[in-house]
């Protein structure tokens, strides 16, 4: 029988012959916590003992969640954080550098290896071909300091994608799409492994957005296989050495196999609060939005501000919606400076933020009122997840934030292209 | 070991911004974490619980983000384990972790709010004592048994490099 991805790439970590089911110690590629779960990371190797590190310099901690810190008790995580990067010799990205998937995905991702991070949305990895998962401080902290992790080797969902694209449809309403179909525990424990012709014209950012939301299916990790497109990617980012041409077996076994026709998609939308509660982006057409939000590790990159500004190019926000811009990485904001696209956004009435987290999370900036919807491109909807319980958010792609920032409600960007 | 106490049930996907909202990430102190444990959701929480109680969820309990802090504000409350038809992959191995157990039960649904319960995590039995019916949970792989009955990942990594070296 051959072997999924996950089963390759696990049997090469792990010195063994990896099989769904079985359970494996695996050498750990890349750790990284952010400034939510590090403080508790760094407080368990304390506890333990643990401080001294395997491979510095592929243990990474990020300050972006709370970044520019909002008050003192985050800054004050922020300077523990910095002290222990001093101490251990860890990497360490500091404010404004941007979101850890981002940069994790732009300067540290290698194909084939097994990335750990103390957050859900470290499979936004998985599109460069490696294992990438997110657990919690206290895991990622020992994976850290010993270089190896326990993992079950899991069962695989096939997530074949035939056809193109049509018109104002983007990765973004694929993968939500996918995720009402799955439900949002549909894949969990499982990797879904995507295929078919969809995915390989796919540009690596937005393999990076369906990748990221993987884990909102419930899935242990999201994975692609490496082609030229990778390889463009890693050489674009001086890092081309470490591509490793990575595919699954044809006669892999596959616990699910769900096909999908890009070209039957429409623009597609999450509602509150719940990431698989979704819909049409017509079906919803006329409802009121007090703030759009464009950014995060889903979607932040050079090509999402680049749709965004195309759609705003000339007009202005509604006078009632606020508009948001994070880029998801400093890289990203100077490209998209270079290109003309922040100009463009911010005469359309945008206000920018900083690389970083922004809004997403709900502990600084951007937090809404009682009663108000958002719609934001990030990944996630929960009741509260943007520092209000009594708000609500709805999960689109750039061209759908965009068209309905002009209008003021939410709006199918087809009728703004 | 037998536990005890009161359900308090909730349906399906029990998020972590629900346990515990991400504004108080910058708290590490389980005793804080836990005046806040469940104000996502259910506000009179803290009123109700008592020391050995137990949560009762549906599908997918713990979904969302990577923090820890869930597990820990959820044990820090006094909660004795947790029973839901499944639960998010991240929570289950931070709760196991952090030594919070956890039982995955199909008739977990069954359950009320307020019913009495009687959990013996060797068996994994479930005493519904207020519905006079046993019901059974999912064993645990034989690697989780070892990391629990060791008390957790930390105990479990400290004893590893202690006999042979890691």
């Amino acid at each position: 029988m051959g072997k999924t991805l996950a089963e390759k790439i696990l049997t090469d970590n792990s010195g063994g012959d990896a099989h769904a089911g079985d359970i494996i110690i695996a050498r750990v590629g890349l750790a990284f916590v952010q400034d939510g779960t590090g403080p508790l990371a760094l407080r368990q190797l304390k506890e333990s003992g643990l401080e001294q590190i395997a491979n510095p310099k592929r243990a990474i901690l990020f300050l972006d969640h709370a970044a520019p810190s909002p008050s003192r008790e985050l800054a004050n995580d922020h300077i523990t954080l910095r002290q222990f990067a001093e101490k251990s010799g860890v990497q360490i990205c500091d404010v404004g550098e941007g979101v850890c998937h981002q940069l994790v995905a732009e300067s540290y991702a290698n194909p084939g290896e097994v990335i750990l991070g103390a957050d859900s949305h470290s499979v936004t990895a998985g599109a460069l071909g490696a294992f990438a998962t997110g657990m919690g401080s206290t895991d990622v902290a020992i994976a850290m300091a010993l270089g190896k992790t326990w993992l079950r080797v899991p069962e695989s969902f096939r997530i074949e994608v035939s056809g193109r694209f049509t018109n104002g449809v983007y990765a973004k309403d694929l993968i939500l799409h996918l995720i009402g179909k799955l439900g949002a525990d549909g894949a969990t424990y499982k990797s879904l492994e995507f295929s078919g012709e969809a995915v390989l014209n796919m540009t690596m950012s937005e393999r990076f957005t369906i990748a990221n939301m993987a884990v909102e299916a419930g899935a242990k990790t999201g994975l692609f296989p490496t082609d030229e497109t990778t390889q463009t990617y890693l050489d674009s980012r001086g890092r081309g050495a470490s591509f490793r041409a990575l595919s699954p077996d044809p006669d892999a076994d596959y616990e699910r196999v769900i096909t999908i026709d890009a070209s039957s998609l429409e623009p597609t939308i999450s509602k509150p609060h719940s990431v698989d509660n979704i819909a049409l982006v017509r079906e919803l057409a006329g409802t009121k939005i007090a703030q759009v939000f464009i950014g995060t590790c889903t979607n932040g990159r050079l090509d999402d501000l680049a749709v965004a500004a195309t759609i705003l190019n000339g007009k202005r926000r509604h006078p009632k919606t606020r508009l948001l811009i994070a880029p998801a990485s400093s890289d990203v904001l100077k490209e998209a400076i270079s290109a003309g696209y922040i100009q463009t956004l911010i005469e359309s009435g945008a206000v920018l933020l900083p690389p970083g987290c922004g809004p997403c999370v709900g502990v600084h900036q951007g937090a809404l009122g009682d009663g108000e919807a958002c719609l934001s491109t990030a990944n996630r909807n929960f009741k509260g997840r943007m520092g209000n319980p009594e708000a609500f958010i709805y999960l689109g792609s750039p061209a759908t934030a965009a068209a309905s920032a002009i209008v003021g409600e939410i709006t199918d960007p087809r009728e703004l292209m | 070991m037998i536990l005890k106490g009161g359900a308090h049930k909730y349906g399906a996907n029990v998020d972590t911004d629900a346990i515990i909202p991400a504004r108080y990430l910058n708290v590490s102190e389980p005793g804080e974490l836990s005046r806040h444990c469940m104000e996502g959701i259910d506000g009179d929480f803290l009123k109700r619980v008592k020391p050995g109680d137990m949560l009762v969820a549906t599908t997918n309990f713990g979904c969302g983000s990577s923090r820890e802090h869930a597990p820990i504000a959820i044990k820090a409350a006094g909660v004795s384990c947790v029973i839901a038809q499944s639960f998010a992959r991240i929570f289950f191995r931070n709760a196991i972790n952090i030594g919070l157990p956890l039982l995955e039960c199909a008739q977990a649904d069954e359950i009320e709010q307020g019913d009495e319960l009687e959990v013996e995590l060797e068996k994994g039995e479930i005493n519904d004592i207020t519905k006079n019916k046993v019901f059974k949970a999912e064993p645990y792989p034989d690697f989780m048994l070892q990391l629990i009955s060791m008390g957790g990942l930390i105990e479990y990594t400290m004893k590893k490099i202690e006999t042979r070296g890691v």
